[in-house]
C-alpha cells in the first residue's frame, strides 16, 4: 500500500475557496530508462488521479510520465458542505490507492 | 531520404552486388578518373552506406530520447482540435533554473472568475524536449473557484513549458516558459 499524505484543512467557512494537495510514494518509472545492463526498464506510473467531494466529481487528473516521482498535486475548489473528500489514484500493473479527509464548514 | 537510398540500406549486400550496375546507370559518372571504375564505384557505395547507417542510427536514438517539435505540434492538436491557441489569461510558474530536471515544481494558475458561465474546463501542459511532450491533464470547473494547480514534473534536458487553458467557451489560452536544467532527468545512475 502507497503511504499518502493529504492536506485538507480541517475546518472552513461556506463558500470558501481552499486548497487541497496530496502527495503519494510512488516510483513513477517513466519506461525511458535503461538498467546498467542496457535493457528498458518497463514503464509504471500512476495514470489517473480523482478526487470527489462528497460523492461528486471535483477534480481529475491525467499524469504521464514526465510527474516527477512520489506525485504532489494540489488544486483548489470551494467548500460547500462538511463531509468527505474521497482521493482515488490508478495507475500501471493494477495499481489503485484510496484515502479520504473529513472537512467541516461552517 | 529517397527511396534508392532507403533500399540501400535495408541490404548492404545488395548494393554492393548491384553497384557495377549503378555506374551502368551513370550514378557516378564522375568517377572515370581510377583504372577501375566498378571497384571505385562499390567503395564509394559503401562509403555512402555507412554514412547513411550512421547517421540513421543517431537519429534514432535522437528519436528515442527527445521527442521533435512536430511531435509537440501534434500533441496540442490532439488537444485543440481545430480552434487557435493564443497567448495570455495563463500563468505559467516555474523556476527558471533548476539544478534536478527530476523534480521542478510548476504551477499554473488562469485567469477566469470561474463561473457556470465562464470557467476553465481543462488545463494541459506540456514540454518540447521530453520523451514525450505530455506531463499532465487536468480536468476542472467552476466547482473549483480557482483555476489553480500545482505539481513537480520531470524535464529531460533545458526546454520550454507550455501550458494550454481550455475554457468553457471553447476558446484556448496558453503560456511557455523556457526552465534551464543543468542536471537532466533520465540520466541519473541505476544503482
Amino acid at each position: 500500500m502507497a503511504s499518502v499524505l493529504i492536506n485538507v484543512p480541517a475546518k472552513a467557512k461556506r463558500g470558501e475557496i481552499i486548497t487541497i494537495k496530496t502527495l503519494i510514494s510512488h516510483v513513477m518509472e517513466s519506461g525511458f530508462r535503461r538498467s546498467q545492463l542496457g535493457v528498458a526498464i518497463p514503464r509504471d506510473i500512476i495514470t489517473s488521479f480523482v478526487c470527489n467531494y462528497n460523492g461528486e466529481e471535483i477534480f481529475q487528473a491525467t499524469l504521464y510520465p514526465a510527474i516527477a516521482a512520489n506525485p504532489f498535486v494540489a488544486f483548489d475548489t470551494i467548500a460547500t458542505e462538511s463531509g468527505t473528500i474521497a482521493f482515488t489514484w490508478r495507475g500501471d500493473n493494477g495499481f489503485s490507492a484510496t484515502d479520504s479527509a473529513n472537512i467541516i464548514v461552517v | 531520404m529517397t527511396d534508392k537510398t532507403i533500399k540501400t540500406l535495408a541490404s548492404r549486400r545488395d548494393v554492393l552486388a548491384s553497384a557495377g550496375s549503378l555506374v551502368g546507370g551513370g550514378l557516378i559518372g564522375g568517377f572515370g578518373l581510377l583504372s577501375t571504375p566498378v571497384a571505385q564505384a562499390q567503395v564509394q557505395v559503401q562509403v555512402q552506406v555507412q554514412a547513411q547507417m550512421q547517421s540513421q542510427m543517431r537519429s534514432q536514438v535522437q528519436s528515442q530520447v527527445q521527442s521533435t517539435q512536430a511531435d509537440l505540434n501534434l500533441a496540442i492538436r490532439r488537444i485543440v482540435g481545430e480552434a487557435t491557441v493564443k497567448p495570455g489569461k495563463v500563468k505559467l510558474d516555474v523556476p527558471p533554473l533548476s539544478e534536478n530536471g527530476n523534480s521542478v515544481s510548476m504551477s499554473v494558475s488562469v485567469d477566469s472568475p470561474m463561473t457556470p458561465a465562464d470557467h476553465v474546463k481543462a488545463i494541459h501542459v506540456l514540454t518540447d524536449k521530453n520523451p514525450q511532450p505530455y506531463v499532465i491533464g487536468v480536468k476542472i470547473g467552476p466547482r473549483a473557484g480557482r483555476a489553480t494547480i500545482s505539481t513537480r514534473m520531470r524535464l529531460s534536458d533545458t526546454q520550454n513549458v507550455i501550458a494550454i487553458a481550455e475554457m468553457s467557451d471553447g476558446s484556448f489560452w496558453s503560456a511557455t516558459e523556457t526552465v534551464i536544467v543543468t542536471l537532466g532527468a533520465c540520466l541519473e545512475d541505476l544503482s
